[in-house]
C-alpha cells in the first residue's frame, strides 16, 4: 500500500513537471524577441522608479558615511564592537520567532478564510487585517493597556518583555500570512488530495505531502515578508520594549537622528542590507523548490464542518490576539469623561480638539487619508501588475532566469532596508532638479506606494506562476499574439488576486504612518499623523479623540478590504480549468 | 518637544521619502493636496551671500513669496494667526515637519550646502550647540526681541544671536493628588524624595535613549547632584522600582494613574503644563486639579528659531522669526504646542495661571555641555538603570 502511495506522489510530481516543461517553441523567433523587449519594458518602469526612489538616495548618504577620515576602516571598528554584535544576533532572532509564529498561527486561519465558506467571512478577512494598518503606536499601546501593571493582563508580567514584542508582531503581520497564502490556497485544485485520501492517506499525511509543498512558494514568500516587516520594526520594539531592546532599525535610527554618527550609521545599513540580501536568497532557493504548476480551477469552498475543528480553535485563539488590542482601543474610544459610555469622542473629531490643537479638522484629514491612499493603491497596483507579469515569467534560458531572480531580490529589498536611511538619504541626494522630488504633492502617496508595491507583487506573482502555461501556450498555437494572451488567459485568472491584492495595498495606505509622519505637510495631514498628535498630548478629550480617531481607521479599513474582496469574488473568473 | 514614536514596522520608503522635503512651491492652504509648480524654484538661486548676516532693516525690507518655515512635527499654529500674517506681509507660509528636533537638527546639517527651507523652529538647548557649530544659520535680531525672548536666549555661546528663543516648557514630574489623597500618602516633592523606599515601584519615567523629556529629567538630575553625584542617585531610583518607558505617550498615557489610562503609578515624568488638560471640561473655577507638578524637578527646554544659511528667501525668513515673536502668535503658543510663551506681557491662559505656573527655578545645563556630553550620559544611564 505504502509503494502505491508513494507512486501516485511521484506520478503527481511527474506531471507537475511536464506541464512546467515547454515542448519545442512554437513560436516564431521574431515574436520570441518582441515578447522579451516587452518584458523588459515592463520591467523598467518600477526599476527606474526604485533607482531613484531607493538605489540612488542610499548609495549617496552610505557612501557619505564611508567617505570620513577612517573611510572604510569603520566598518571593522563598528563590527568589533561586541554591542553591535548582540544587535545583529537580536535582530535576526526575533524576525525569525516572529516569522515562524506568524506561519503556524496563520495557515489555520487562512484555510479557514480561503477554503471555507461560512456567514461573514468577507468580514473575517477583512478585521484580520485592521491591526496591520493602523499606527504601530496605536497598536503598541493598545497593547501596553492590555499588559500593564494593572491592566487585564498585568499578572501575567509579559510588560516590557520580548514576548510583548513578539505577541505584537503576530498580531500585526498574521495577516500578511492569511492574505497572501490564502489568495494561493484557494485556487489549488483538490483533486490530488482528494487521489491521496482514496490511496488512504490520513489528513496530516496529506497536508504534508500535498498541500504544504503546493503552497510553498506562497508560505515562502509570506514568511520573508513577515522576517523583513519584524527585522525593521521600529515603534513597536520602542513601545513593547520599554526602548530596552536594540534592533538594527533602532540603533540606526538613534546613531542618525539622536547622534548624527553617519560612520556607524552606514556600516549598520550595510549590515542591513547583507542580512536582507541572505534573506532573499534563502527565500528564492525555497520558492524554486518548491515551485510547480498548479492546476488553478475554481474550487469547492465547502461549509465549515466538523472536521475544522483544530483550525476554528486555533483561528479562534489568534483571532483573540489579533483584536484584542483593537477591542481594548474601540471600547475605549466610546467611554465619557464622566465615567459614562457614549459617542462624545465621535462627536468631537469634526471639532479641532481640546483647545483645537490640531490645524484642521480629523474629518478633513480623513479625506485626505483617503485621496492619498487611492492614489497609493493605484499607483502599487500599476507597478505590482507590470512586476508580476514579469517576475511570473518561467525564463527557458539560464540568463533569463538570473535576471528574474535580481529582478524579484530588487523589488524586496525596500521593505528591509531602514527608513531613516533612505529619508536622509533624499535630503542629500535628491536636491536638485532633473531629480529634486522633493518638491511634489505626490511624494506621500508615492512614498506609500513603494511601501506597498513588494507586498502586492508577492501576492501576484504565485498566481501567475501558478497559472498553467499549456493555456497560454493553447492560446499562443491558435494565434493569438502575446498581449492578447495576456489579455484573455492571465489576467482572468488573476483578476481575483489582483482584487484581493488591490484591497490590503489600499488598506496598508491608509494607515501607513512612518512616511506621511515625516512627509505631512502640517496644513494637510492624513489620519494617521492626526491619530500620533492627539496621542502626544494630555488630557482625556485628545486621548479620546485619539482612540475614536484610530477606530474610525480601523472600521474603515474593514469596510474597503471586504467591499474589494466581495468586488473581486464577483469578478469570479468562473470555471477555467486546466485541461 | 515630545518624542516621536513614528516610523512604522513598515519601513523603508515609507519613513524614507520621509525625511524628504517638499519644497512645494505654491503651496495651497486648506485640504486639497498642494498642485504644486514643479521643480522650478530651483533657477536663479539668489542666496545672500552666505554669513553675511545682513540683519535688514526690519520693517522698512519688503519680503514677497513663499518662505518655507522647517519645523518638529509637534509644530501647531492657530489656522487663523497664520493666515492674518501671510495677508499682512504678503507671504505665502509652507510649514514642513521634520521629526523631532534632534532629527531637524541633524537634517539641516547635512544638508548645509542646499537647504530644506528658509527658516527652522524647534531647535531646543538640547540642540543648540550642534546646529551653531555646523554654521547653518544666519545672524539674525528680530526688533521684537526685546520682548522677553532674549531673556532665554543662549548670551555669550550664540554672541552673534543665530538663535532667536520663541517657546520654553518645563519638564516635571507629575504627581497624582488624588492618588495620594486616597492612600493618605503625603506627596513628594523633590528629587530626592523620589528615591524615599516610601514611594517604592510609584514612578515611571521616560528613557533619555528615546524620548526628549526622558532626556530632559536625567539632565535635571545631572544639573541637581553634579556630574558626580547622578549616577548613585539613578542606582537609587533603580532600587527604589522606578518603571522605564520609550516615550512620553505610553508613561504617561498607560502607567500614569492621573491620566485616561488610569495606570498603577501616581507619579510620572511630563511637563509643567499637563495638569490643566486632567481637570473636568466643567468643573468650576477653584476647584483642585486632579494632578499637578513638582517645580523642584524641573529642567527646562528653549525652543529657538532661526534663519536658516543659504536660504533662497532671507527676507522672508527674517519675517517669519518675527511672526515668531508677534503678540498674536506668542498668545496662542500654550494652547497651541502647550508650552510658555517668552513674551513677558503676554497674559497665560486662565486655566494656566491657576494650574500651570512655571518653575521658578528649574535646572539647567549648559547646551556645550550638553553637546559635549549627551552622548556619555545616556550611556552611562542605560548601563546603570537597563543593564
Amino acid at each position: 500500500m505504502t509503494d502505491l502511495r508513494e507512486r501516485a506522489g511521484t506520478d503527481r510530481a511527474a506531471a507537475a513537471r511536464s506541464g512546467a516543461t515547454p515542448g519545442p517553441n512554437p513560436e516564431p523567433l521574431a515574436l520570441g524577441r518582441l515578447r522579451t523587449a516587452g518584458l523588459l519594458a515592463l520591467a523598467a518602469v518600477p526599476v527606474l522608479v526604485l533607482l531613484v526612489l531607493f538605489f540612488y538616495p542610499v548609495a549617496v548618504i552610505v557612501g557619505q558615511g564611508f567617505a570620513g577620515p577612517d573611510g572604510v576602516g569603520a566598518l571593522g571598528d563598528v563590527l568589533a564592537r561586541s554591542r553591535i554584535r548582540r544587535i545583529v544576533l537580536f535582530t535576526v532572532w526575533q524576525a525569525a520567532a516572529s516569522a515562524g509564529l506568524c506561519l503556524l498561527l496563520g495557515l489555520p486561519l487562512a484555510h479557514l478564510l480561503y477554503r471555507r465558506r461560512f456567514r461573514g467571512r468577507a468580514v473575517a478577512r477583512a478585521v484580520i487585517t485592521v491591526p496591520f494598518v493602523l499606527p504601530t503606536v496605536v497598536v503598541g499601546l493598545a497593547f501596553r493597556t492590555l499588559l500593564a501593571e494593572n491592566g487585564p493582563l498585568g499578572s501575567w508580567g509579559l510588560d516590557g518583555s520580548v514576548w510583548a514584542v513578539l505577541a505584537a508582531h503576530v498580531c500585526l503581520n498574521v495577516a500578511v500570512v492569511v492574505r497572501t497564502v490564502g489568495l494561493a490556497w484557494a485556487g489549488i485544485d483538490d483533486r490530488t488530495a482528494d487521489a491521496a485520501r482514496s490511496l488512504g492517506a490520513g489528513p496530516l499525511r496529506v497536508l504534508r505531502t500535498v498541500t504544504l509543498p503546493a503552497l510553498g512558494p506562497a508560505i515562502a514568500a509570506a514568511a520573508v515578508m513577515v522576517f523583513l516587516f519584524c527585522a525593521t520594526s521600529f515603534g513597536i520594539m520602542q513601545v513593547l520594549g520599554g526602548g530596552r531592546y536594540s534592533t538594527i532599525e533602532t540603533e540606526i535610527w538613534r546613531q542618525t537622528e539622536e547622534m548624527l554618527d553617519l560612520p556607524t550609521a552606514s556600516v549598520l545599513s550595510v549590515l542591513q542590507l547583507v542580512l536582507v540580501c541572505a534573506v532573499l536568497v534563502v527565500a528564492a532557493r525555497l520558492r524554486r523548490r518548491t515551485e510547480r504548476t498548479l492546476r488553478r480551477r475554481s474550487v469547492r469552498t465547502p461549509q465549515v464542518g466538523r472536521r475544522d475543528l483544530p483550525a476554528v480553535i486555533v483561528g479562534v485563539l489568534v483571532g483573540l490576539v489579533v483584536l484584542g488590542p483593537v477591542v481594548v482601543m474601540m471600547l475605549r474610544s466610546l467611554r465619557t469623561p464622566g465615567g459614562g459610555w457614549g459617542l462624545q469622542n465621535y462627536r468631537a473629531l469634526a471639532g479641532v480638539g481640546e483647545d483645537n490643537v490640531l490645524l484642521v479638522p480629523v474629518t478633513d484629514a480623513l479625506v485626505n487619508s483617503l485621496q492619498s491612499a487611492a492614489v497609493a493603491a493605484a499607483v502599487a497596483i500599476a507597478l505590482g501588475a507590470m512586476l508580476a507579469v514579469v517576475l511570473g515569467r518561467r525564463p527557458r534560458s539560464r540568463a533569463g532566469r538570473r535576471a528574474t531572480g535580481l529582478l524579484d531580490a530588487v523589488v524586496m529589498l525596500p521593505l528591509g532596508v531602514s527608513a531613516v536611511t533612505v529619508g536622509f538619504g533624499f535630503l542629500v541626494a535628491l536636491d536638485a532638479p532633473p531629480l529634486d522630488l522633493r518638491s511634489s504633492w505626490l511624494l506621500v502617496p508615492l512614498a506609500q506606494a513603494l511601501v506597498v508595491t513588494p507586498l502586492v507583487v508577492r501576492m501576484l506573482v504565485p498566481l501567475v506562476r501558478s497559472t498553467d502555461d499549456r493555456l497560454r501556450q493553447a492560446a499562443g498555437v491558435l494565434g493569438a499574439p502575446p498581449l492578447t494572451v495576456w489579455r484573455t488567459v492571465d489576467l482572468p485568472l488573476a483578476a481575483r488576486g489582483a482584487a484581493g491584492a488591490a484591497a490590503f495595498a489600499f488598506a496598508v495606505a491608509l494607515g501607513e504612518f512612518g512616511a506621511t509622519s515625516f512627509l505631512a505637510r502640517p496644513r494637510t495631514p492624513t489620519l494617521p499623523v492626526v491619530i500620533g498628535r492627539l496621542i502626544s498630548r494630555p488630557g482625556e478629550v485628545n486621548a479620546g479623540m485619539a482612540l475614536a480617531a484610530a477606530t474610525v481607521l480601523a472600521l474603515l479599513c474593514v469596510l474597503v478590504v471586504a467591499a474589494i474582496d466581495l468586488l473581486g469574488d464577483t469578478r469570479r473568473a468562473g470555471g477555467i480549468g486546466g485541461f | 518637544m515630545r518624542t516621536a514614536l513614528f516610523a512604522g514596522r513598515r519601513p523603508v520608503l515609507a519613513a524614507a521619502l520621509a525625511g524628504i522635503l517638499l519644497l512645494a512651491t505654491g503651496c495651497g492652504s486648506g485640504s486639497e493636496p498642494a498642485g504644486s509648480t514643479g521643480t522650478s524654484t530651483d533657477t536663479a538661486v539668489s542666496s545672500s551671500a552666505a554669513g553675511s548676516g545682513s540683519s535688514g532693516t526690519p520693517g522698512t525690507e519688503v519680503a514677497t513669496g513663499e518662505v518655507v518655515l522647517i519645523t518638529h512635527d509637534s509644530f501647531n499654529v492657530d489656522e487663523q494667526v497664520l493666515a492674518d500674517f501671510e495677508k499682512s506681509s504678503g507671504l505665502t507660509v509652507t510649514l514642513l515637519a521634520q521629526g523631532d528636533a534632534g532629527a531637524v537638527t541633524n537634517k539641516l546639517v547635512l544638508t548645509k550646502d542646499n537647504p530644506l527651507g528658509d527658516a527652522v523652529f524647534g531647535i531646543d538647548n538640547t540642540f543648540a550647540s550642534r546646529a551653531l557649530e555646523a554654521g547653518v544659520l544666519d545672524p539674525y535680531t528680530s526688533p521684537e526681541a526685546g520682548n522677553g525672548s532674549d531673556e532665554h536666549g543662549l548670551g555669550a555661546g550664540d554672541p552673534d544671536h543665530r538663535l532667536t528663543a520663541v517657546d520654553y516648557g518645563d519638564v516635571c514630574v507629575n504627581v497624582d493628588h488624588t492618588w495620594f489623597t486616597d492612600k493618605g500618602l503625603a506627596e513628594p516633592t523633590t528629587y530626592e524624595q523620589l528615591a524615599d523606599p516610601a514611594y517604592k515601584d510609584l514612578l515611571v519615567v521616560e528613557s533619555p535613549a528615546t524620548s526628549s523629556p526622558g532626556l530632559a529629567f536625567l539632565l535635571g538630575t545631572v544639573a541637581h547632584f553634579g556630574a558626580d553625584g547622578w549616577q548613585d542617585y539613578w542606582t537609587s531610583l533603580k532600587a527604589n522600582g522606578v518603571k522605564v518607558t520609550s516615550g512620553w505617550e505610553d508613561a504617561y498615557g498607560v502607567d500614569f494613574s492621573g491620566s485616561s489610562g488610569k495606570g498603577a503609578r501616581p507619579l510620572v515624568v511630563s511637563y509643567a503644563s499637563s495638569p490643566p488638560y486632567e481637570v473636568p471640561a466643567d468643573a468650576a473655577a477653584g476647584t483642585p486639579a486632579p494632578t499637578g507638578a513638582l517645580l523642584d524637578t524641573c529642567f527646562r527646554q528653549v525652543e529657538y528659531a532661526g534663519v536658516l544659511t543659504g536660504a533662497k528667501n532671507p527676507a522672508g525668513a527674517r519675517k517669519v522669526i518675527d511672526f515668531l515673536l508677534s503678540q498674536e502668535f506668542q498668545t496662542s503658543l500654550p494652547e497651541q504646542m502647550y508650552v510658555y510663551p517668552v513674551d513677558t506681557a503676554v497674559d497665560l491662559p486662565a486655566s494656566w495661571t491657576e494650574y500651570a505656573p512655571p518653575a521658578t527655578d528649574p535646572a539647567t545645563v549648559d547646551p556645550a555641555e550638553i553637546a559635549t556630553n549627551r552622548e556619555d550620559w545616556v550611556q552611562t544611564w542605560s548601563d546603570l538603570v537597563e543593564g
